[in-house]
C-alpha cells in the first residue's frame, strides 16, 4: 500500500468520523434533510469567496461557506416561523434558490474561473494528496488532512464538553429550556458544526458523500441501538468501515472513491434494514404475522368458548364461518393445539381447561387494558409462539 | 438580444419556441402535482427523487448503449420509482423519520450512479458526454419529441386529476374518512406519487436534479398563499409554474451565460416572495398592518375605558372633564383624542373633553364583548 493511498484511507475516515458526530444528532432531531439543504445551499459562499481571494484553498472560502449554511438555517427557519408553509417546504425552497444563485454566479464569470459545480457537488478523494500542505519548504502531509482533522478535534471538543446539554435538548428540549440550557444555542451550534463540516470535506469528498456519511452510518445505529452513546460508537465505527471498504472497492473497480464509499454504505444499510434484530424488515414482518396470527388465535377461541352447539365447533365449519382461508384456519388450529388450548375430536374442536382460563383472562385483559399490549400474557400461556 | 427581440422571436424561432413551450408545459405540470407534494408533506420527495434517478438513467444506457431520452427517461422513472416506495417501507417499517428516509435513499442512490457513471465514462465506446446533463439540466437541449413528451405527461396527468379529483380532495384534507368512504386509499397514494414521480423525471433533463424540487414545490406553495381553495390552489400553480418556465426562457435567452434552469427557478422564488408578503389573507404585509391595527384599536380602547372610570361617577356622563386629567395615564396622545373624536366617543371642547353617550355604551361594552377589539 502506498503512501498515497494510505493517506486517502486516512482522509475518508476522519471525514467520516467528522460527518457521523453531527449526523446521529441531525437524525435524532428528525433534521436529517437540513444537511442536504446546506450541502447545495453553501455553493454561493464558495463562489463568492473564490471571487474574492482568487483562491480555492483560502480559509475565507470555508468561512464563506459555512456562513451561506447557517443563513440557509436561519431562513428556513424564518419562513417557518411565519406559518405559510412546513419546514419541509421552507427547506425544499431555500437551498435550490440558494444553489441557483451560485450556478449563476459562476456561469457568469465563466470564463476566467476555474470552479467546477460537479467538483464541488461530487468532489475527488484520489486527488486530495496532491494538495501538499507545506511548512518552511517540508511537506508535512495533505492538506485536507489537516482541514479536516482540525474540523474532527473541534467537533469532539464540543460534543464532549456539551454533551449532557446536547443529549437533553434533543430529546426534551423543554426540560433542557427549564433548566437552563438555551436549545437555540444548542440547535444553531450543532448547525454550524454540520455546515464547517460539510464545507470542510467537500473538496475532499464532495457533498454528496457528506450527506451520505452523515445520515446512513446514524441511521444504521439508530436501528441497532436506542442509546446515545452506542449509537454515536456505531454510527462512527459504521462510517469508517465504509471509508476503507469503499476505498478498496473504489481500487478494485477502477471507479469513484466517494462514489463507491455511498455504494458500500448503502449495502450496509440495506443489510441493517433487512436483519437488524427487532427493528429490520425481515424481524419486524415476522412479528407482525406472529401478532396476526395470535390475535387470529384469540379470535377462535373466544368463538369456541361463545359457542357450546356442536355444529359450531366442526373443523369443516370454520373456512366459511371466520371467513378464513385454509391455509390461516390450519395455523391457527395447529397453534392452539400445540399450546394445549384445544383438543380436536373427530373433527369436533373443544376447548382445554388451560383454553377456557387462557380465553377468560384474555377478555378480562382486553376489557381493562384498552390499549396495552397482550404480550405478558401470551408468555404466560404459550408453550410455542405463532 | 434584448427581451423585445426574444418575444418577436419566440414565434418565429424554432428553437427558442420549443424551449419555451417546453419550460412553460413542465412548469404546467410541476405545479399541478407540486400542490399535492406541498399538501401530502412531502415537499421534498422530489430532490430525494431527483437525485435518486441517477442510477436508472445509468443502467439503461449501460443496458441499451444508446443516448435517446426516452430509454433514459424509463431507467430514471423505474429508480425514481424503487426509491419513493423503499423511502415508504422505511417509514412504515421502522421507527426512522420521514427525513432520513429521504436523505438516505437520496445520498446512497445518487453515489451509486456517481459510481456507476465513473463507469461508464471509461467505457472506449462512452457517448456519455449528454449524460451529466442530467445533473444540472440543459434547456437547450430540449427538442420537439421533449415537448411531446410533456405535453403527453400533462394530459395524463389532467386526465387522472379530473377523473379522481373528488377522491383526491377529500383524501389529502382527511385520509381516515376517505378510507371509511370504501375508497382504497393506497390505490390513490400510489397513483398520485406515481404521477409526480413521472413529473421529476421528465423536469430532470431541462432544470437538473438540484432543482427539481424548487420546480416542484415553489408555484405551490406561493398559489397556497391566495387561496383555501385546492382547485384555485392547483389552477394557479399551474400559473405559475408555467410563467416561472415562459419568463425564466425569456431571461436567460436574453442575456449571456444565464443558465436557464436556475433563473426559472430563482424566478418561481420570485413568486413566493411576492405571495409570501402580498398575499392578503396569510400575507405577512396584511397581517402586520392588521397587527398594528389591533394595537392602535387598543391603544385607543385602553384611553376610552380610562375615560369611563371617570365619567361613570356623574350623573350625567357627558359632563365634561379637563384634559389635564387624562395626565396620569398613560395611553392617550392629542392624535388619539382625535381619533375617538372621529368616532363620536368622544367630544372635545377646547381644553375639556367629554364622553358622548356613544362612547358610554362602547366603553360598558369594552370588556364584556371581546371582539369589539376587531373592529
Amino acid at each position: 500500500m502506498s503512501s498515497a493511498q494510505l493517506e486517502i484511507q486516512l482522509i475518508a475516515c476522519i471525514v467520516a468520523i467528522a460527518c457521523a458526530i453531527p449526523g446521529t444528532f441531525l437524525v435524532l432531531r428528525k433534521m436529517a434533510m437540513i444537511s442536504d439543504a446546506i450541502s447545495h445551499s453553501i455553493l454561493p459562499g464558495i463562489v463568492v469567496g473564490f471571487f474574492l481571494t482568487e483562491d480555492l484553498n483560502s480559509p475565507w472560502l470555508i468561512l464563506l461557506a459555512a456562513f451561506s449554511g447557517i443563513l440557509t438555517v436561519v431562513l428556513v427557519e424564518y419562513i417557518q416561523k411565519t406559518g405559510l408553509v412546513k419546514e419541509d417546504t421552507a427547506i425544499g425552497l431555500v437551498f435550490p434558490a440558494l444553489f441557483s444563485i451560485g450556478v449563476i454566479l459562476i456561469a457568469k464569470n465563466a470564463g476566467d474561473v476555474h470552479l467546477d459545480i460537479d467538483a464541488v457537488l461530487l468532489g475527488e478523494l484520489a486527488f486530495a494528496p496532491f494538495d501538499r500542505l507545506m511548512i518552511n519548504g517540508t511537506d508535512i502531509g495533505p492538506k485536507s488532512l489537516y482541514v479536516i482533522g482540525t474540523i474532527l478535534l473541534i467537533t469532539l471538543g464540543l460534543l464532549i464538553a456539551f454533551f449532557k446539554e446536547l443529549k437533553l435538548s434533543t430529546f426534551d428540549t423543554q426540560l433542557a429550556a427549564t433548566l437552563g440550557f438555551s436549545p437555540v444555542i444548542m440547535h444553531y451550534g450543532l448547525m454550524t458544526v454540520a455546515s464547517v463540516t460539510t464545507v470542510g470535506a467537500f473538496d475532499a469528498v464532495g457533498a454528496i458523500l457528506v450527506v451520505a456519511l452523515m445520515i446512513a452510518p446514524a441511521a444504521m445505529a439508530y436501528l441497532l441501538t436506542k442509546d446515545l452513546k452506542k449509537m454515536l460508537w456505531l454510527s462512527v465505527l459504521f462510517g469508517m468501515i465504509a471509508a476503507i471498504l469503499g476505498y478498496w472497492v473504489a481500487h478494485w473497480l477502477d471507479a469513484s472513491i466517494a462514489g463507491s464509499i455511498t455504494t458500500v454504505l448503502g449495502v450496509l444499510f440495506l443489510a441493517v434494514y433487512m436483519f437488524a434484530p427487532n427493528t429490520g424488515l425481515i424481524s419486524v414482518l415476522y412479528r407482525q404475522k406472529r401478532q396476526q396470527i395470535e390475535v387470529h388465535l384469540l379470535t377462535f377461541l373466544l368463538h369456541l368458548q361463545n359457542h357450546e352447539e356442536v355444529a359450531e365447533r366442526h373443523i369443516k365449519h370454520l373456512n366459511e364461518h371466520i371467513n378464513w382461508h385454509e391455509v390461516t384456519a390450519k395455523s391457527v388450529l395447529d397453534l392452539a393445539v400445540k399450546n394445549n388450548m384445544i383438543v380436536v375430536e373427530d373433527q369436533i374442536i373443544s376447548l382445554t381447561p388451560k383454553g377456557e382460563v387462557f380465553t377468560a383472562e384474555a377478555i378480562n385483559y382486553i376489557i381493562t387494558n384498552k390499549s396495552a399490549a397482550i404480550e405478558e400474557m401470551k408468555d404466560r400461556f404459550f408453550l410455542f409462539r405463532g | 438580444m434584448s427581451l423585445q427581440e426574444y418575444f418577436s422571436l419566440v414565434v418565429s424561432d424554432y428553437t427558442l419556441r420549443t424551449i419555451t413551450l417546453g419550460t412553460a408545459v413542465l412548469g404546467l405540470v410541476c405545479g399541478l402535482l407540486g400542490s399535492f407534494a406541498v399538501l401530502r408533506k412531502q415537499s421534498l420527495l422530489g430532490d430525494a427523487i431527483s437525485h435518486a434517478a441517477l442510477p436508472g438513467i445509468v443502467i439503461a444506457f449501460l443496458i441499451t448503449g444508446a443516448k435517446t431520452s426516452n430509454t433514459l427517461l424509463i431507467g430514471a422513472l423505474i429508480s425514481g420509482l424503487i426509491g419513493t416506495f423503499w423511502i415508504r417501507g422505511i417509514v412504515k417499517k421502522t421507527h426512522l423519520k420521514s427525513d432520513t428516509a429521504l436523505g438516505l435513499i437520496l445520498s446512497l442512490f445518487f453515489g451509486f450512479g456517481m459510481l456507476l457513471l465513473t463507469f461508464v465514462q471509461k467505457m472506449p465506446n462512452a457517448q456519455q458526454a449528454g449524460l451529466d446533463k442530467y445533473l444540472f439540466g440543459q434547456a437547450a437541449t430540449l427538442v420537439e419529441s421533449d415537448v411531446w413528451l410533456m405535453t403527453i405527461v400533462m394530459i395524463i396527468s389532467l386526465l387522472v386529476l379530473a377523473v379522481f379529483w373528488k377522491e383526491f380532495k377529500v383524501l389529502h384534507f382527511d385520509a381516515d374518512y376517505t378510507k371509511s368512504l370504501g375508497f382504497n386509499t393506497q390505490i390513490l397514494d400510489v397513483l398520485i406519487t406515481s404521477l409526480i414521480v413521472l413529473a421529476i423525471v421528465i423536469g430532470l433533463q431541462t432544470v437538473g436534479v438540484v432543482l427539481m424540487s424548487a420546480m416542484l414545490l415553489a408555484p405551490a406553495a406561493a398559489a397556497r398563499q391566495w387561496t383555501n381553495k385546492l382547485g384555485v390552489m392547483v389552477f394557479l400553480a399551474a400559473m405559475f409554474g408555467a410563467f416561472s418556465g415562459i419568463l425564466g426562457t425569456a431571461v436567460s435567452a436574453s442575456s449571456n451565460n444565464l443558465s436557464t434552469g436556475p433563473v426559472i427557478v430563482l424566478i418561481a422564488a420570485g413568486f413566493v416572495v411576492v405571495s409570501f408578503i402580498f398575499s392578503p389573507g396569510r400575507g405577512l404585509l396584511f397581517k402586520e398592518i392588521r397587527h398594528w391595527k389591533n394595537r392602535n384599536d387598543l391603544q385607543l380602547h385602553k384611553t376610552l375605558a380610562f375615560m369611563y372610570d371617570i365619567a361613570k361617577n356623574h350623573e350625567n356622563v357627558s359632563h365634561p372633564h379637563e384634559v389635564k386629567i387624562l395626565n396620569n395615564f398613560q395611553g392617550y396622545t392629542k392624535s388619539s383624542l382625535k381619533k375617538l373624536a372621529d368616532r363620536e366617543y368622544i367630544t372635545i371642547d377646547g381644553s375639556t373633553w367629554s364622553l358622548t353617550p356613544k362612547g358610554f355604551d362602547k366603553a360598558i361594552n369594552l370588556y364584556n364583548r371581546q371582539e369589539n377589539l376587531y373592529e
